[in-house]
């Protein structure tokens, strides 16, 4: 086995995933060529990396390699955009409708694609990712810790405050 | 008797069950709580209908070509067979081992985009098995009529899919029935009957056949998936049929074996 095989192996196992690496990178980066950017760096990282990957989760693998390297490049290039993470960690149980029930509230709308995309595009880094890898990559709790590098009780807050967060926003603009 | 859990616990448990991340009796508990609260009934609407939202409205953007012909020149990588239409679909072919069957390509810069599109239908299906396997090993996924009695799974089918799926006992050889659900892989409506051996779970994905078939001329082999689990493939009597288990390959081999009786 060459080097050749192992980057053929790479791409096997890589490839079929470049989609969701870039939709990652894409949401993190909030940028279309910054995305491609990262997500180049991120395939030769992974393909350096590759020797030590021992199989089972390609996807989360790739992710997790995706996702650090989008981390990285922010810090770099948008050190604003990456605020100390917030106190999120305390309870890990908390959810929804922590605030009075609105009978409003109950009406989800989005009044169009491009609003649910600003809206997502607004929240928080960390709250996006797990937001994102949940809901269009369809990751489980345990392939988003994987993917991000946090507890699981720390995913579920995350998620929890990032569909109160777009909930509010959307009630918000749709009320008004 | 299930437990009857408080407004508090149906709470904490809403979002984990809305992303089916619950085991079968913690959802059965928070099922039991919606249904004579109102409260819980309505957030939980909201939230799925929030989920909805982002799941059909958000958008997942695709890696752009210039990308891709940016990452062939990055990565040395050679172009792959295009995949010769055939009847028979060789058992082998699954997933290729790491460098077989490819050749130096002329157009490294397309090279890329060519081995994603050509990606042959197979290797698809293979990954859309593999995923909806490692769901439903998810707690409380697994299946959805759980009886180990083949005359329990077996009824259980009709009316939910257009065909018979056969399903087998085959404890006597080691492996036990668990029961079955419905899924859909690439887009084809699939029953899947779950085996246990040990404590190695096997799916076995069956659909109608997408190019007739009669009885296999050969013994399948089982084969490894990029992703670790093994799979194995075979048709028999107008459906296809696909084993997938992290048991080992060995094993799943002798699965398929017994399943053919043979």
């Amino acid at each position: 086995m060459g080097p050749n095989n192992d980057t053929a192996g790479f791409a096997e196992m890589a490839m079929p995933h470049l989609d969701a690496a870039y939709n990652l990178a894409r949401w993190l980066t909030r940028d279309p060529a910054d995305a491609s950017d990262v997500v180049q760096e991120a395939m030769l990282r992974a393909l350096r990396f590759f020797g030590s990957f021992r199989g089972g989760n390609g996807k989360s693998w790739l992710l997790a390699i995706v996702r650090n390297t989008a981390i990285d490049w922010i810090r770099a290039n948008r050190p604003a955009q990456i605020a100390p993470a917030p106190a999120d960690d305390s309870d890990p149980f908390e959810n929804i409708a922590d605030e009075g029930d609105d009978p409003e509230a109950a009406l989800i709308r989005v009044s169009d694609r491009r609003q649910i995309d600003r809206l997502i595009a607004a929240l928080p880094t960390e709250f996006r990712e797990c937001l994102v890898l949940r809901e269009l990559e369809e990751l489980s709790y345990k392939e988003i810790a994987a993917v991000t590098g946090v507890p699981l009780g720390t995913v579920m807050s995350r998620l929890s405050r990032a569909r109160l967060l777009l909930q509010r926003a959307l009630v918000r603009e749709n009320a008004q | 008797m299930t437990q009857r859990i408080d407004h508090a616990e149906a709470k904490a448990l809403m979002q984990a069950s809305l992303d089916g991340e619950l085991d079968a009796m913690s959802q059965l508990r928070f099922d039991a709580h919606l249904a004579d609260c109102p409260a819980c009934t309505a957030e939980y609407a909201r939230l799925k209908a929030l989920s909805v939202a982002v799941r059909t409205q958000a958008t997942r953007y695709v890696a752009p070509a210039e990308l891709r012909a940016a990452l062939a020149k990055a990565l040395p990588l050679d172009v792959q067979d295009p995949p010769k239409p055939s009847n028979v679909v060789p058992l082998r072919r699954w997933f290729r081992p790491a460098g077989a069957g490819f050749a130096v390509g002329a157009a490294l810069a397309a090279s890329l985009a060519v081995m994603i599109d050509t990606r042959n239908a197979d290797d698809m299906l293979a990954t859309s098995i593999v995923t909806a396997h490692v769901r439903a090993l998810q707690p409380g996924h697994l299946t959805d009529v759980q009886i180990s009695d083949q005359h329990q799974v077996k009824p259980w089918f009709d009316g939910k899919i257009d065909f018979a799926p056969p399903v087998k006992e085959l404890s006597d050889q080691g492996f036990d029935l668990v029961g079955g659900r419905l899924d859909y892989i690439d887009g084809r409506e699939a029953a899947v009957i779950v085996y246990r051996r040990k404590l190695h779970m096997i799916d076995l994905f069956v659909t109608h056949a997408s190019h007739g078939g009669g009885h296999p001329d050969s013994l399948p082999a089982a084969h490894a998936t990029p992703s670790g689990y093994n799979v194995v493939r075979w048709s028999d009597n107008g459906q296809d049929y696909w084993a997938i288990s992290d048991l080992n390959r060995n094993e799943l081999g002798d699965f398929a074996k017994a399943w053919l009786g043979r």
